[in-house]
């Protein structure tokens, strides 16, 4: 059984309440941290930890901590991303829902860490319901002395806030996300300044991810070298991977960084393998956002050995034959699947959701949406391959947020391994317009 | 120029912008303005121009900074909708669930295309993006609630349970 570290308690008849919740050892890390902790040594374990941001980036968390700013007589704010948005993602959704006080846990002592005294939770707004579960459950740590003024004695005061979303993608990009909690428009902001010099209200500011967060809890408990000997190299602990798609048992799972692929997909532990009678087609491993890879590079790394769910097996072989970690969004596709199609679905998702600033992804993602909606639909032009590949080249890099970049890799790397399916729609517009029609050309299926 | 305000708060609710927007600094009153329109949108089922209005006064902002909100977020309904908004998802794993077959029968259905109201004015469709819900798709979204693993025989049900509510 793989080590579970966030969802260890996540089944328990009513987790969701304080008192089962501390019942099963909760809330001990605010006490050992407020007791007998300073906020420097807790960043020294998140740092030894090694834990890297769970939203996707993949930023060493007690590195992004040290970072911030310190003025005198300025406030410091610790801001929870729980925009959770990236399509095939819906781990801190799960998370959230069912143990809430995991993460009302780690934003105490994470708070505490940063010299935070008034904290938010930036939960999408689609999610109504689950920021009514956060609110009850801040009540409740409220009401039992674990938030407000003077938390446990220690003269250490905390007041989290939940705050809504109002739909937008783009706000789970830190710097759009803290526009939208000043009540603006969702438009990222350059960078530098960072967050952590000029953040919320122009003050210091950390985002991390909700699973990111919620790993503080057990790092406090049982120390980040504990942490940092889960896990293979540089990617230290465990991941929840929400897998979505062709698999037998689509559902959130935490595994422990370094479970080769394969096992994830095939193993009753995990997916239990891809549905019945069906092969393995392609995998999209960490989000929408990340390079699509067809099953055989999806499983085996370019020099023969098993490709792992790690940050640097996944990325293994770069962009030619690997693909990233990401979000954890894993999206399994089967013979059945098309990816032409999937590919202007996913592109339709990133013109809709830009936010407008930058005109390479203002006008780079509807181009590159219309293109493939008429390859798909069965207009295409000879040259319109190309010519995704050159819009997705101009796009990528060259705008002030990553929204640019994760318009453009899904196209680019479809294309890239999947160029004769996108062909074979062009040279056969009638045949690949039919009801469920899917290139069955040369490919290897698993 | 603002519009007279035909449109406020009921006193629940009033009760509950002012405990919001005394959750931020000083000074920092604008950050209650994603919330409150939640709130709008809760009491009336749309954000109308009164109610924006309504709100740029009580957090002491100009109209304009309503508007561009509530018209850069999609969750904001602008114009009137039904009584109950249908939010459907139509991005990829959902679709590899099948959710595009199944968005087709909630449009025979309903006799409308997305973007649409009913003719009674019962239901309004529309359809979003990722409802991070990807491992129960398809999925569609009717105020808070959440419906997940939809198939055609499960979405006649769904809009009986629906039709059915006074």
């Amino acid at each position: 059984m793989t080590k579970k570290i966030l969802t260890e308690h996540i089944n328990v008849p009513g987790i969701d309440t304080f008192d089962v919740y501390r019942q099963q050892g909760g809330y001990t890390a605010v006490e050992k941290a407020l007791k007998t902790m300073t906020p420097d040594e807790i960043v020294e374990e998140v740092k030894k930890a090694g834990v890297r941001g769970r939203g996707g980036a993949g930023f060493p968390m007690g590195m992004k901590w040290s970072y911030l700013a310190k003025p005198e007589g300025v406030p410091r704010y610790l801001v929870c991303n729980a925009d959770e948005s990236e399509p095939g993602t819906f781990k801190d959704h799960y998370l959230m829902k069912h143990i809430p006080h995991l993460l009302i846990e780690g934003m105490i002592v994470s708070s505490f860490a940063l010299g935070a005294n008034k904290s938010f939770i930036y939960v999408r707004g689609e999610l109504m319901y689950v920021i009514r579960i956060l609110e009850k459950a801040i009540a409740e740590a409220k009401a039992k002395g674990f938030l407000g003024k003077n938390i446990l004695g220690s003269g250490y005061d905390l007041e989290l806030v939940v705050q809504p979303g109002g739909g937008a993608y783009i706000c789970g990009e830190e710097t759009a996300l803290l526009e939208s909690l000043e009540g603006k428009r969702g438009n990222p902001r350059n960078k530098p300044p960072f967050p952590a010099v000029k953040g919320l209200y122009q003050c210091p500011t950390v985002v991390n991810n909700v699973e990111s967060i919620a790993t503080t809890s057990w790092i406090i408990n049982n120390g980040g070298d504990a942490y940092a000997a889960i896990g293979v190299g540089r990617s230290t602990g465990t991941k929840l991977i929400s897998a979505s798609g062709h698999m037998r048992k689509p559902g959130v799972y935490e595994i422990e960084l370094g479970l080769p692929v394969e096992d994830f997909i095939y193993a009753d532990e995990w997916c239990g393998g891809i549905r019945p009678g069906h092969k393995f087609k392609a995998l999209v491993a960490g989000g929408s956002s990340v390079p699509i890879l067809p099953a055989n590079l999806a499983l085996t790394l370019a020099n023969g050995e098993k490709r792992l769910m790690s940050y640097e097996s996944l990325s293994d072989g770069g962009f030619a034959t690997g693909t990233m970690l990401g979000s954890g969004g894993f999206i399994l596709f089967d013979e059945t699947s098309c990816i032409v199609r999937n590919t202007w679905n996913f592109s339709r998702f990133y013109h809709h959701e830009s936010c407008g600033q930058c005109s390479p992804c203002r006008e780079g993602t509807g181009w590159m949406e219309k293109v493939l909606h008429r390859i798909e639909h069965g207009h295409g032009h000879q040259h319109d391959i190309d010519l995704l590949v050159d819009v997705s080249k101009k796009i990528e890099g060259n705008t002030i947020c990553p929204l640019g970049d994760a318009a453009a890799w899904p196209v680019a790397s479809a294309i890239r391994h999947f160029r004769d399916e996108f062909q074979w729609h062009i040279d056969h517009p009638t045949e690949a317009t039919q009801p469920g029609a899917v290139y069955r050309g040369e490919m290897a299926l698993v | 120029m603002t519009t007279e305000s035909t449109i406020q708060f009921t006193p629940e609710r009033l009760a509950e912008a002012k405990e919001i927007i005394a959750r931020y600094p000083e000074g920092r009153q604008k950050s209650a303005l994603l919330p409150l329109l939640h709130l709008m949108q809760e009491q009336e089922g749309w954000t109308s121009t009164e109610g924006m209005d309504y709100i740029a006064r009580m957090l002491d902002i100009q109209p304009i900074e309503v508007y561009e909100v509530a018209t850069f977020y999609t969750m904001y309904h602008v114009q009137p909708v039904g009584k109950h908004v249908i939010e459907y998802c139509r991005t990829g794993p959902c679709c590899l669930m099948g959710g595009d077959d199944v968005l087709a029968h909630l449009k025979q259905r309903l006799s409308i295309e997305t973007g649409q109201t009913t003719v009674d004015g019962q239901f309004t469709l529309k359809e979003v993006e990722c409802l991070a819900a990807c491992g129960m798709g398809p999925v569609f979204q009717v105020r808070e609630q959440y419906y997940t693993h939809l198939t055609n025989d499960r979405v006649d049900e769904i809009i009986d349970e629906l039709s059915k509510q006074a």
